[in-house]
């Protein structure tokens, strides 16, 4: 085998650049949410006393969730209130 | 002055055991005071590794809960007496572990020893945050491997973050342990390189430990590798880590293996 025959052979299988871009990206990213340790929680934490000033909740019933998009995030929150607050909101209309 | 030395990486598998033991006989070849602590608790295998599991009494928890003394649960290696073990316990969860109990029998153990020794569990859980809670120094153990590396940098911002020193506003001094680096493949574009996983952790090297069958052999017997057979290739790479731990300046080299015809063509191709 000549010489030149192994390289391109090893240079169509070399993998460790990809890895090497990948874990670059990958990294970069996660380092980026280190900084802020649970934002969900906080934001679940914060929205549940808010709400609970005025609603009685189960908070378990509050969930906060984030999705990351290409070029939008989308932060959702689902709180599940029992039946009472139909009265009260009809009630200060 | 004693020093506490986290060995850790995140990921399962990639030599944490294996490097505590070998580090820690290299220590105490060197005339070092080393106690090696096994945190894998219900998991245990610092013990085999070394050789000492049929003489485990107590271990970490006893003493961590006032059921036994820490001279009661130290285990003095057979071959090198200046190396000990304080092994985990094989029973009990890991939530038998509380943050001021460990750091108690790590404050006794200060007084003892030159070198404290924390062999890491998998994982960022309570064992693994508790083992590197108290560190001075920590090697962080990484295969040239995408996951292990992720893993390492997971456990580098932990380090940065979740120890008495960071707390202090001070540093845990780090070092990266690459283990079963293949140079050959490396060379040839197939592992990532030494250079590549020390760009990305930014961290400094402690040692290049080459992929070997003499590993495997010395647990298979229960001898750290520096002790089975220390004129191996990986044996030398620890010995030198060990020197760079105790701060001698060792020159940086990948130990190669004397091995047939067809590999060192292969390394000859590769280089």
């Amino acid at each position: 085998m000549s010489m030149n025959l192994l390289r391109l052979l090893s240079r169509r299988t070399a993998s460790a650049p990809v890895a090497r871009e990948r874990l670059q990206i990958l990294l970069a990213h996660e380092r980026g949410l280190r900084g802020q340790p649970d934002l969900l929680g906080t934001l679940r934490e914060e929205i549940l006393a808010v709400v609970s000033r005025h609603v009685t909740l189960d908070p378990d019933k509050v969930i906060v969730r984030m999705e990351r998009g290409k070029s939008v995030s989308t932060l959702e929150v689902d709180i599940e209130v029992p039946n009472g607050l139909d009265k009260r909101i009809a009630a200060a209309g | 002055m004693a020093k506490v030395l986290v060995v850790t990486s995140g990921k399962g598998g990639v030599g944490k055991t294996t490097s505590t033991a070998a580090l820690g006989a290299a220590l105490a070849q060197a005339g070092e005071k080393v106690v090696v602590v096994d945190f894998d608790v219900g998991l245990r295998n610092l013990d085999l590794v070394l050789g000492a599991e049929r003489r485990v009494v107590f271990d970490l928890i006893n003493v961590v809960q006032g059921v036994a003394k820490l001279p009661q649960a130290l285990i003095r290696d057979k071959r090198l007496e200046n190396l000990w073990l304080l092994p985990a316990s094989q029973t009990r969860d890991k939530d038998a572990l509380t943050d001021e109990g460990v750091g108690r029998v790590i404050e006794e153990l200060r007084e003892k020893f030159d070198w404290i020794l924390c062999d890491s569990p998998a994982g960022i859980e309570r064992g693994a945050t508790l083992a590197m809670r108290y560190a001075d120094e920590a090697v962080i153990v990484t295969n040239p491997e995408v996951s292990s590396v992720r893993d390492s940098d997971r456990i580098i911002g932990m380090l940065d973050s979740k120890t008495l020193k960071a707390e202090k506003n001070e540093q845990v001094k780090k070092h990266v342990l690459i283990t079963r680096y293949d140079s050959g493949r490396a060379a040839r574009g197939e592992m990532l390189s030494i250079d590549d996983v020390l760009e990305i952790l930014a961290t400094p090297l402690l040692g290049i430990i080459p992929e070997s069958q003499d590993v495997l052999k010395a647990s298979n017997v229960g001898s750290p590798v520096t002790l089975n057979n220390a004129s191996s290739a990986p044996a030398r790479a620890y010995i030198d880590a060990a020197r760079r731990l105790k701060g001698e300046t060792v020159n940086m080299a990948v130990p190669v293996e004397r091995k047939g015809f067809m590999e060192r063509l292969l390394r000859r191709r590769a280089a």
